[in-house]
């Protein structure tokens, strides 16, 4: 079992011309993920490593029947994009682009509201995972392997960290989620591993098959002051069993 | 990013909130001058650092006359000044605002910044100004009273007032505060900032309000549109270290340990500073190269690394997901060769080609203790560094 993204995913990927575009399309396409086209307005009709380009996010999904985007556009334009996956009706739309002014996170969001069918995970996020099946983000497939643990977290590398040392013990994960860093985020801990309390599904709670979550964030609340300027936390905990 | 009273005071009162007349020096002289053209009878000088609590700390000074205000700035002017925000070291003051003073009936307090919970803004505001809000926040939170804005309306004249009724102002008194609120939150919207706070909101003996102190910080990922805002960063208010660490797109925060650490990513780079606190040592040093760090990354990080005198041995913990271990592998040992570093340095990596990787550190001949696990690394770097 997988959560969000599977083998029926059809991915866009926004900004597939770009250098970061280029290389995480075809490391998605590698993996197994059926990538169906790009976008970069004023590019359409055109196509890029065998791939149709459009110039918008609704004609991608018109003529792609695209159920999901992922986001590899510079900060400055990357609300814009947000916005633009959620209009088009795409059930999942993921923004790796870090760096993006807060006020502009902030309209996005609101503009979101207007639209539950969407779920947004990011910005400032890794992407996610469900191994053997798909994959949109930037986390490597090779470190994983598929099995029963699930993954919640708001780190990049300590989300490989913690990937990678699970596979390393044998334990195979379901899907491993990066809902990022930003002080504005959708996505949240307990909400990815409550889902039924939000009244969305597909959160690890209501993966049957899902055995374990892991998490790996900082405590919620306040973050620590970054004068003297850090204090320990327990930020990395597994958890034996959801049940 | 921060800057100073004075800079917040013009861009506030360029967006239409009330500021007392006044302007900056750098001299005393120019202090005396100042003084002069506000004429009245009586001046404020006041310490332009990026930290509160200068009023205790000697830097805030009444002066009755142009000469006395010159005699004070003469003061203040290169002195080093310690409040509870500067820590132990200081500030040396290399700027004074020198201000008219006015006839003070009531200190309130006004700010605006991000609610992260909501995600949205929220204005906040206090009968109890002039104080340090925290304080009043741990002791009498209910003193502090929120109103929280819907982005995309903004502020509506209706939160203001409840704002303005609920911190004891009267019906002529709100209309200006009504006013005040709605220029407050669009300089906060037109510039990006993260936090505009006045503290204090001062009501004159006249009935008119006006922003006493000010403080703003700007949300640095908006800077590239704002570049008038950019040019006023400060670079002598910041640790050097900290400033050459961001030329080259480097999170580094300098703490009081001995060991350097590296890191890419700040989840891993946390995780890795609290298994050092386990196995008994204290980080030098937060460092972030970045998720996809690559080998030119790994050598501007160990020069910064190394500048830092209190640096007894290094821990390099490095996944490499995208990023190649081989590659990182050779990065540390030219950089190590080329900058002739000679502190021990513990290296722990994972990922794509990590037996190569380890490989080229062992034939290098070169002072590197390799790691397996987290824990075992921390270990070996705490009893390196003695």
């Amino acid at each position: 079992m997988s959560i969000l993204i599977d083998k029926s995913t059809r991915l866009l990927v926004q900004g597939l011309t770009g250098r970061e575009g280029t290389f995480h399309a075809k490391q998605a396409a590698a993996y197994g993920t059926t990538v169906v086209g790009g976008i970069t307005p004023g590019k359409g009709g055109t196509t890029h490593e065998g791939w149709p380009i459009f110039d918008t996010v609704q004609d991608a999904v018109r003529k792609t029947g695209a159920n999901a985007s992922v986001i590899f556009v510079p900060p400055a334009f990357a609300a814009d994009a947000v916005m633009e996956a959620a209009d088009a009706g795409l059930a999942l739309v993921v923004c790796i682009t870090e760096g993006i002014p807060t006020l502009d996170m902030m309209r996005a969001m609101t503009f979101l509201k207007e639209r539950p069918a969407t779920r947004l995970v990011g910005p400032n996020c890794p992407g996610l995972i469900s191994p053997g099946k798909a994959k949109a983000g930037i986390i490597p497939g090779h470190i994983c392997k598929e099995g029963r643990i699930g993954i919640v977290s708001k780190s990049g590398t300590l989300t490989y960290e913690a990937i990678h040392q699970l596979t390393q013990l044998g334990m195979g994960q379901t899907t491993c989620l990066g809902i990022g860093g930003d002080p504005l985020l959708r996505a949240n801990i307990q909400a990815e591993l409550r889902g039924k309390k939000t009244g969305q599904q597909q959160h690890h709670d209501d993966d049957q098959q899902g055995k374990a979550p892991v998490i790996a964030a900082q405590l919620p609340g306040r973050r620590p002051p970054l004068a003297n300027r850090y204090h320990s936390l327990q930020r990395f905990s597994i958890l034996t069993d959801s049940n | 990013m921060k800057i100073h009273e004075y800079q917040a005071k013009a861009i506030l009162s360029r967006h239409g909130v009330p500021v007392p007349r006044g302007e900056v020096a750098s001299s005393a002289v120019e202090a005396g001058e100042i003084a002069k053209r506000l004429g009245g009878s009586v001046v404020v000088v006041k310490a332009q650092i990026h930290a509160g609590g200068r009023g205790k700390g000697g830097g805030v000074k009444l002066a009755k006359s142009a000469g006395e205000a010159e005699a004070v700035a003469r003061q203040i002017l290169g002195m080093t000044l310690i409040t509870h925000q500067t820590g132990s070291e200081g500030r040396v003051v290399g700027r004074v605002l020198v201000e008219e003073g006015l006839q003070i009936a009531r200190e309130l307090y006004l700010s605006l910044l991000l609610d992260r919970a909501a995600g949205k803004p929220v204005m906040m505001a206090s009968a109890a100004g002039g104080m340090d809000i925290e304080e009043v926040a741990a002791k009498t939170p209910e003193q502090i009273i929120k109103v929280s804005i819907d982005p995309g309306v903004g502020l509506v004249p209706f939160e203001a007032r409840q704002l303005g009724f609920a911190i004891g102002l009267d019906g002529a008194q709100v209309n200006k505060f009504v006013k005040l609120a709605t220029s407050l939150y669009d300089a906060f919207v037109k510039t990006d900032a993260s936090l505009v706070e006045i503290n204090p909101l001062l009501v004159t003996a006249a009935g008119d309000l006006l922003a006493l102190d000010a403080k703003m910080n700007f949300d640095d990922n908006a800077l590239y549109r704002h570049p008038d805002i950019r040019d006023l960063r400060d670079l002598g208010e910041e640790d050097p270290l900290e400033v050459e660490a961001s030329k080259f797109s480097l999170n580094y925060i300098r703490l009081d340990g001995n060991i350097g650490c590296m890191v890419n990513g700040a989840g891993l780079a946390m995780a890795t500073m609290d298994i050092i606190k386990l196995a008994g040592g204290e980080p030098a040093n937060f460092l972030d190269v970045g998720g996809g760090a690559t080998a030119e990354q790994i050598r501007n990080a160990f020069k910064i690394l190394m500048s830092d005198k209190k640096v007894k041995a290094v821990l390099i913990n490095i996944f490499g997901g995208i990023l190649r271990c081989d590659v990182l592998a050779e990065g540390v040992i030219a950089a190590v060769k080329e900058l002739g570093v000679s502190a021990p340095i513990v290296i722990r990596m994972e990922g794509t080609n990590v037996d190569e990787g380890k490989r080229l550190l062992r034939e290098s001949g070169m002072n590197f203790t390799t790691a397996d696990s987290m824990g075992e690394a921390a270990k070996n770097v705490v009893q390196l560094a003695g």
